[in-house]
Order: C-alpha cells, then structure tokens, then sequence
C-alpha cells in the first residue's frame, strides 16, 4: 500500500500500459468475434470445429502459449496481445451465437411479417436482443484479457504485473501487495463498469426488478 | 377495403412428400372474416403465409385487390397487411408503445401522429394508454400481450389482417373475451380477415364463412350454416361435431332458421327476441314460456318468426 501512495507516477505508468494492453485486444477480439459468430450462426455445421478449436486453443495455459507466439512475435506486447485475442475469442463467439440463437422465433417472424428489412431486423431487433448477452461475454473476457496481460510484463510487454515480478527477484513485499492491489482493483472496476453497460443495455430486465 | 383471390396457389417444400397446399384457387372478399380451419399438417398455417410473402408459392398465384403479389415488394406489401401470430412475438426489448409503433415508423409517419395512433389503438384494444403504454411485454399477461398484438397489426391501418391462431395458447375465458373484442372491433373497422384456427368453436363463433382444408387441399368454404347443415362429406361432418344437436344450436343464429313474417302477421302476445340471439336461446324460451312461436326482432322491428318445427328443421337439417 505505501508502495502505491510514494509512487503515484510509475503505477500510473504500469496501469496505462496494462489498460492499453488489454483495450486493444479487447477491441481486436470483438472486431474479428462478429463475423466469426455470424459465420457460424448462418452455417451451423461450423459451430462444432470453431467453438471446439476455439474451445481446445482456451485450454492451452497462457504462458505456454505466449512462449509459443514469442518466435512469430518477437519478445513484447504483440504476443502477449496476440495470445489474449485468441484466449477471448471463445468466449465472444460463443456468447454471441448463443444470444443469437436464443433470440425467440416468435419474434423474428413478427418481425419479418411486418415488413422489416433485413437491416432493419438486425438493428432493430437482433442487435439489442443479443447486446446484454454479448457484453457478458465482453466482460468476462475482459477480466481474462487484465489477468493474462498481467504475465506480460515476463515478456516485455509493461503493466502492472512488473510490480509484481519486480517485486519477487528482488524481495520487495511491498510491490507485490502494490501490484496484487492494483492488479485486482483494476479488474473490479473494469467489471462493475461493464456490469452498468450491460444492465443499461436492456430496459425490460431493469424494469422487471425494480 | 381489400378483397383477396387465391388462383390454383400451390406450395410444396423441397423435399415434401405431397405440396403443402394444393391448387387452392378462392376469394376472400372484402370485409369478410374468414377463418381457415382445419386438422395440424393441413395446410392452413402455410397458406396464410403465402399472403404475405412468407412463403413463395410454387405454382398458381395470389391477387390482393387484384394485383399479382408477386408484383409488389415483399417488405412494402408486408406493412400493408396486419400480422398477428401464435406467441404475440411482442419485442421483449420495446415497451407497450414502442411495440405498436414499428410499423408506422417503417412507414415514416411523423412523431405525434405515431403518438396519437398509439394512444388510440392502446383505448381501442381496451389497454388504458396512461397504465400500459410504458410497460414491456414481459409485465403484461397473455391475454393483454395478444390485446397489443392486436393493435400493433392494426397500426399502419392495413385494410387485411392475416391472424396464426392468435388466441392458441390463452386459457379459455380469455380466449372467448378476445373473440368477443375481435368481433366488436370486427364491427368498427370491417378488415378483411384472414383467421386460422384448428378450434371448431372459434370458427363457428367467429366467421363469416369457414375454409375447412385437409391435406393442403380445400374441402369445403361456406358460410357456418351451410356447414352444418349441409357438408361436403364425413370429414367435415365429423370436424365441426355435427351430432351435437344442443351445440349446433348455441351456434346457430336465430335469423338462419326463421320464416318471413307472414303477410297477415298481427302483433300477437309472441315472446320476441333479436335475430343475432342463438336458437339455443331461442329453444330455451321457448320451453320456458311454453309459446308456439316467438317473434324476431332486428332494431326493435319484427322482421319474422321461429316456432320449434324450425329449430327442429334446423337440427334435423344438420344431421
């Protein structure tokens, strides 16, 4: 704790290294997770290979697989982000193929019957019916992305999980509480910020609690 | 105003063993309810929604007000005709409001006429506008779920509605208080309707005339009367339950089975009743008041009697 009030500075230099690390992958995941979940809603026979590959490929433990992608790579942030992208993949295609198939018949007929358009359909009814279901994956994936990019900074690649290497070669307790804290404050918030996205992300859910 | 013309339309799905409907060739005319009835598997669902598109038929066409549908795209021939499904296929994602507005909003209608029409479809299906419209359709019941179905299918003012067994899944007392409200909005509006029901009460209730299918094919397509007093053949006779004499009568209206009043007629002491009254109804006075015959009313005129012979005739005739 000391540790984190006598060096405001560098911290804040490890957590946008580390808030970067994982926005990009983030953004990198969801981009390439969209057409790959539409691919496998459109051509349901692909869901078995893709989620399974994308299933066997989760298994994999992290530093083995960025050790892996360190020869294509190189030793820094490119595999480290390049090995989140595919952690998060899963669980972003599977999220959205699941909120899309789950999404009622009933409703997709009415909505054809009524004279939609395919565009319209996805906007007006597909995308909001899936949106709550993909930002919980958005989530979990995002907290997979903070805890990985945190064996980064063992391949170059900064963050706050330096503090806590740092702090284990050279015997500095304080630096790894410094860095467990910040580590684990940064996936609370992440979470408790797209936990609000997600509830706001469907009107009909808030209301029914209330 | 809408009339609707079926000529040989045809559909067989790939890799069907029969076509689904078969060279069905009929003319729904305008204002007219009529109900599709028929066993599961027999078409009727199928034909329904080849009127708005849903399906392509694979021979023979389809004219609404005498235009080839084919002609017309898909989308824009869609909002033109009101849609009302099983399940309500409510959007679990928009409110009361929002549900009833899709269509004028796909038809670019401006803000406050969408807002009016909403309000007044909302007091039109008998869901009070300051209590329901901000709800989602996971606070409604079923039955006000199919109460918004309802008005969401009339608010672009389609002059057809094309109904899927719309009160399937709803217990029976509200079943019977939407077909109520089906025939009194039925009574304001004059659409065409297009019903499809496997439940030979609701037909009977319901209709204007009957199209009973089986096998994708047309069996018979007359009004409830004729049928029950004259069916096509075993199936149909067995279909609507021909043998239940004191049924059939509850379905019967009074001014089926009456006679003209006679040229002599003088107002006598006949107990009266109006010629919408069932002849169940009819029966019932008669046993009670022991008359021989009862005068009809239509608007508080006498426009004929009904004595028990026609009842009886009217039963006998069904048999």
């Amino acid at each position: 704790m000391n540790y984190l009030l006598s060096n405001p500075g560098d911290v804040l230099t490890l957590l946008l290294q580390h808030l970067r690390m994982t926005g990009i992958s983030l953004g990198i995941a969801i981009a390439l997770s969209v057409p790959l979940a539409l691919l496998v809603s459109r051509l349901r026979w692909l869901a078995v290979p893709v989620l399974g590959g994308l299933g066997v490929l989760y298994t994999i433990p992290s530093l083995a697989l960025i050790i892996f992608l360190v020869p294509l790579f190189g030793l820094n942030a490119t595999s480290v982000i390049v090995a989140m992208v595919l952690y998060t993949q899963v669980i972003l295609v599977r999220n959205l193929t699941v909120g899309l198939a789950g999404i009622s018949p009933a409703v997709l007929e009415a909505a054809r019957g009524m004279g939609m358009s395919v565009s319209q359909r996805w906007w007006r009814v597909q995308v909001p019916l899936v949106l709550p279901v993909f930002l919980a994956g958005v989530r979990i994936a995002a907290i997979v992305a903070i805890a990985i990019a945190t064996i980064g900074a063992k391949f170059n690649a900064g963050g706050l999980g330096k503090l806590l290497f740092d702090g284990i070669q050279t015997n500095r307790y304080d630096k790894i509480v410094a860095g467990a804290i910040a580590v684990a404050a940064l996936a609370l918030v992440i979470n408790g910020l797209l936990l609000a996205l997600e509830h706001y992300a469907q009107p009909q859910r808030r209301l029914k609690r209330d | 105003m809408s009339n609707l013309q079926f000529d040989d339309a045809s559909l067989r799905f790939a890799g069907g063993a029969r076509p689904a409907v078969n060279r069905v060739t009929c003319q729904i005319n305008s204002g007219e309810i009529v109900v599709i009835l028929g066993p599961s598997g027999c078409g009727k669902t199928t034909l329904l929604k080849m009127v708005n598109r849903l399906y392509e038929p694979t021979g023979g066409s389809i004219f609404l007000d005498g235009v080839n549908i084919r002609n017309r795209s898909a989308t824009k021939l869609r909002q033109q005709i009101g849609y009302v499904i099983q399940q309500s296929g409510l959007f679990p994602h928009m409110t009361v409001a929002d549900n009833v507005a899709v269509v004028p909003r796909l038809l670019g209608w401006p803000k406050p006429q969408i807002q009016a029409r909403t309000d007044e479809l909302l007091e039109l299906v008998k869901l009070s506008p300051g209590e329901f419209r901000d709800r989602y359709p996971a606070q409604l019941s079923g039955g006000q779920q199919q109460r918004v179905g309802i008005a969401r299918a009339l608010a672009g003012n389609p002059a057809i509605m094309l109904m899927d067994e719309p009160f399937g899944a709803i217990d029976a007392i509200t079943r019977t208080a939407l077909q109520d409200e089906i025939l009194r909005l039925q009574g304001q509006l004059k659409k065409t309707i297009l019903f499809v029901s496997h439940d030979v009460e609701e037909a009977l209730r319901l209709a204007d005339r009957i199209l009973i299918m089986r096998l994708g094919e047309i069996v018979q397509f007359d009004t409830p009367f004729n049928l029950l007093t004259k069916p096509a053949d075993e199936f149909v006779h067995t279909l609507l339950g021909a043998d239940d004499m004191v049924r059939q009568l509850g379905l019967l209206r009074v001014g089926c089975a009456m006679m003209a009043l006679p040229p002599n007629y003088s107002n006598g002491h006949n107990p009266t009743l109006s010629h919408l009254d069932s002849l169940r109804d009819a029966l019932s006075l008669i046993l009670k008041t022991g008359a021989p015959a009862l005068t009809v009313l239509e608007e508080g005129n006498p426009v004929g009697l009904l004595t028990l012979d026609h009842i009886r005739e009217s039963a006998v005739n069904g048999r």
